[in-house]
């Protein structure tokens, strides 16, 4: 390792949300840090966490919610339906927590094709029931004609907490292994190619699945499971940022261990796009004890949705905490998080 | 991966880094610039500066096209941008450009603006034809690499008579921008490793001035670990020869003539500008080309009126040093606190080609 030195970035100054605000990276952390937390300020939102714990008579319950505005609304592997039920799902999973119950907003745009919100809402329901969960409140607004994009939806979540598991960025050691359950920047290609506009004749599914069977298997772990994420929006590289700075550790990873699937790299290689920046929405990010990392492996890849899982990288001790690749060529680079691209809507 | 991972095995890079020691003495100190951005990106991408003896050091060169762009050429984009007649495409790399206010197209966009990333030229046409009541304006930026594809684009766009389509034509050439470094004072190169993509246009007889007037090596090299390696090998063995010559490392893409199809295309649409203004590299001549008398109703300058300011670079800003080779951007004094790649003062922060985007995201602070 030669360098490092990491200076403080220069205050947000611009006037307006520009679209780097929403796209999961850097920008999009101060927005959330700077407005929003800065108002909002209280103990549960304070982690930033994928879903906050919430304490109720002796039991403990995970609360989240997420908006999705992807367009187009389908795409090759799944729909802003089924979307919005496991990416709320996921939320509640990886913060270890067995999802109970959804509610639904729908925010309809004047126009748009009941047979269309039909067959979305019907995937939406075919979704919550492959991830056991039932939507059990919604809400309707329709807009005028231009006032939104056909339609969003926004879903929020509760899950009890599985007991087994205690989570939380204060118990990653070093030594730790990282474990990625799969192919990685699956889906974030595949909606950019349903876009059309890349000309680029290449099929690359969604992952979008409810990762809730697979947070369970790694739950069984107990202590030795120390945290978990879904590295969506941003991708791989901008959830481990999370964790070093969590953490205060960095995450060294082993380039040619990192799984992309080979249609992947070649599109993300075409587009010049780094697939550790690319969103996901059926993998997960575990940090597991280096005793248990190999059975934990094994656990996931037990299960059709971690069949490609791999171990990446490891947790060292680090002053400037850091996420770092090693190449094979035995250097190594920073990976810093999403500087915050005008990316397309992706979720 | 075909075509990628043979050029990326580690095996085949750790030979030729072996290689590489013993063709340099011990006390060398031999300076090679890799003119293109995406050489600079490849090379701390993949870690590759390791591999290097301590006897070579890289240099990066202007051959990052949003680097390049002056502030006065952003804010006239920006002017366009603006108009409420227009809708303006542009590659997504020039919309974090800062211009001289300090403002850039994404926040033009963010602020109402019509401003949309396109992938091509010809998906900018596509728009002009889908919204035939839309001024489209398309932000002609790069080498010779990209140049091609808006020369294409203007033909198609006369040959299918569409008239509310316009080009604000900033494209500069390689061979000048080469020239003008190697004639700065206090700039002290050994040899260059060249662009590969230009180089699939022009060929690599453009760069044969470097070797006949400048007594310099030059090999044109493609952008995997092994190629940039290659390259390197082969300047090194030239500077051990006693030899400077253009060689082709990229000979998998890249011919002595380059492709004359693409070469015509700029021919018919395009001509050089007496002088054209580089960000960094003040005004270089015969270094721009604009679009030609016969497409003129098709220059968005000619049909809008921009401001055409000339705007100082920001002082505190050295891409004009990291440009010529002359700094490391972590020379820079607001490397990493003014200028980051969030907040960019310069153009070498934007682009993820640029030298200072380079070594910020992958860590170069020190070396």
């Amino acid at each position: 390792m030669r360098c490092v030195l990491r200076l403080r970035a220069a205050p947000h100054v611009s006037g307006v949300v520009t679209l780097a605000d929403g796209a999961g990276g850097k920008a999009s952390r101060r927005l959330v840090e700077e407005l929003f937390l800065d108002e909002l300020r209280n103990p549960l939102l304070e982690p930033l966490g994928d879903a906050a714990i919430v304490g109720m008579n002796g039991a403990r319950f995970a609360f989240t919610t997420d908006s999705y505005v992807v367009r187009p609304l389908r795409f090759p592997g799944g729909d802003i339906g089924e979307l919005a039920v496991n990416g709320t799902v996921n939320d509640l999973s990886v913060a270890g927590a067995v999802p109970l119950a959804l509610s639904a907003g729908f925010v309809l745009e004047e126009g748009f094709p009941l047979d269309e919100l039909r067959a979305l809402t019907a995937s939406m329901a075919r979704a919550a029931r492959d991830a056991g969960v039932s939507v059990a409140a919604g809400d309707t607004k329709v807009v005028e004609r231009g006032a939104a994009d056909g339609l969003y939806v926004t879903t929020a979540g509760i899950g009890l907490l599985d007991l087994r598991a205690v989570l939380g960025l204060q118990r990653v050691r070093p030594g730790d292994r990282v474990l990625v359950s799969g192919g990685i920047a699956e889906h974030g290609i595949a909606v950019m190619l349903a876009r059309g506009n890349l000309a680029l004749e290449i099929d690359v599914m969604s992952d979008t699945a409810p990762l809730h069977e697979l947070t369970a298997s790694l739950c069984a772990f107990g202590p030795s499971l120390r945290w978990m994420r879904d590295p969506t929006r941003g991708g791989v590289a901008t959830t481990l940022n999370e964790l070093a700075t969590g953490a205060g550790m960095s995450v060294v990873l082993t380039e040619n261990a990192i799984p992309v699937r080979d249609d992947v790299r070649a599109a993300c290689e075409l587009l010049g796009i780094d697939p550790l920046y690319v969103a996901n929405e059926g993998k997960l990010v575990a940090v597991v004890a280096p005793d248990s990392a190999d059975a934990a492996l094994a656990a996931l890849r037990a299960h059709p949705l971690g069949a490609g899982a791999a171990d990446v990288g490891e947790i060292r001790a680090a002053d400037v905490p850091l996420v770092l690749v090693e190449t094979p060529f035995g250097g190594s680079r920073i990976v810093d998080m999403l500087v915050g691209d005008p990316l397309p809507r992706i979720c | 991966m075909k075509y990628v991972d043979e050029y990326r095995s580690a095996d085949a890079a750790l030979a030729i880094a072996a290689e590489l020691r013993t063709l340099v003495e011990p006390g060398d100190h031999l300076k090679l610039m890799e003119v293109c951005g995406g050489h600079t990106h490849a090379i701390y991408r993949h870690g590759l500066d390791v591999l290097l003896p301590d006897e070579v050091e890289l240099v990066h060169g202007p051959g990052c096209p949003v680097c390049v762009i002056p502030l006065g050429r952003v804010d006239d984009a920006i002017s366009l941008a603006e108009r409420p007649e227009v809708t303006f495409t542009s590659f997504g790399d020039m919309l974090r450009v800062p211009g001289g206010r300090n403002r850039s197209l994404l926040e033009a966009k963010a602020r109402g603006a019509d401003v949309r990333i396109v992938y091509s030229p010809l998906d900018a046409l596509k728009i002009a034809v889908a919204e035939p009541d839309r001024e489209v304006v398309f932000f002609g930026v790069g080498f010779e690499t990209t140049a091609p594809a808006t020369a294409l684009t203007l033909v198609r766009a006369r040959e299918r008579g569409i008239h509310n389509f316009s080009v604000f034509c900033n494209h500069v050439l390689i061979g000048p921008a080469l020239r003008a470094i190697l004639d700065s004072p206090d700039v002290q190169l050994d040899g260059f490793v060249g662009p590969g993509h230009v180089s699939t246009v022009i060929g690599t007889r453009p760069y044969e001035f470097v070797c006949s007037e400048y007594g310099l090596p030059l090999v044109v090299a493609g952008f995997e670990p092994t190629d940039i390696l290659q390259a390197v090998a082969m300047l090194l063995r030239q500077l051990h020869d006693g030899r400077a010559e253009v060689e082709n490392a990229y000979g998998r893409v890249v011919r002595r003539l380059g492709n004359p199809r693409a070469l015509a295309a700029l021919e018919t649409a395009f001509a050089v500008r007496e002088d054209f203004e580089w960000r960094g590299l003040g005004a270089i001549p015969r270094s721009g080309l604009r679009i030609a008398d016969a497409f003129a109703d098709l220059d968005a300058e000619q049909r809008f009126t921009v401001p055409g300011a000339r705007i100082e670079d920001p002082k505190a800003c050295r891409c004009g040093d990291v440009l010529r080779g002359r700094a490391k951007p972590y020379e820079c004094g607001v490397f990493g606190t003014a200028c980051t790649p969030e907040r960019p003062l310069g153009t070498c922060m934007v682009s993820s080609e640029g030298a200072c985007a380079a070594y910020y995201a992958y860590g170069r602070h020190r070396t």
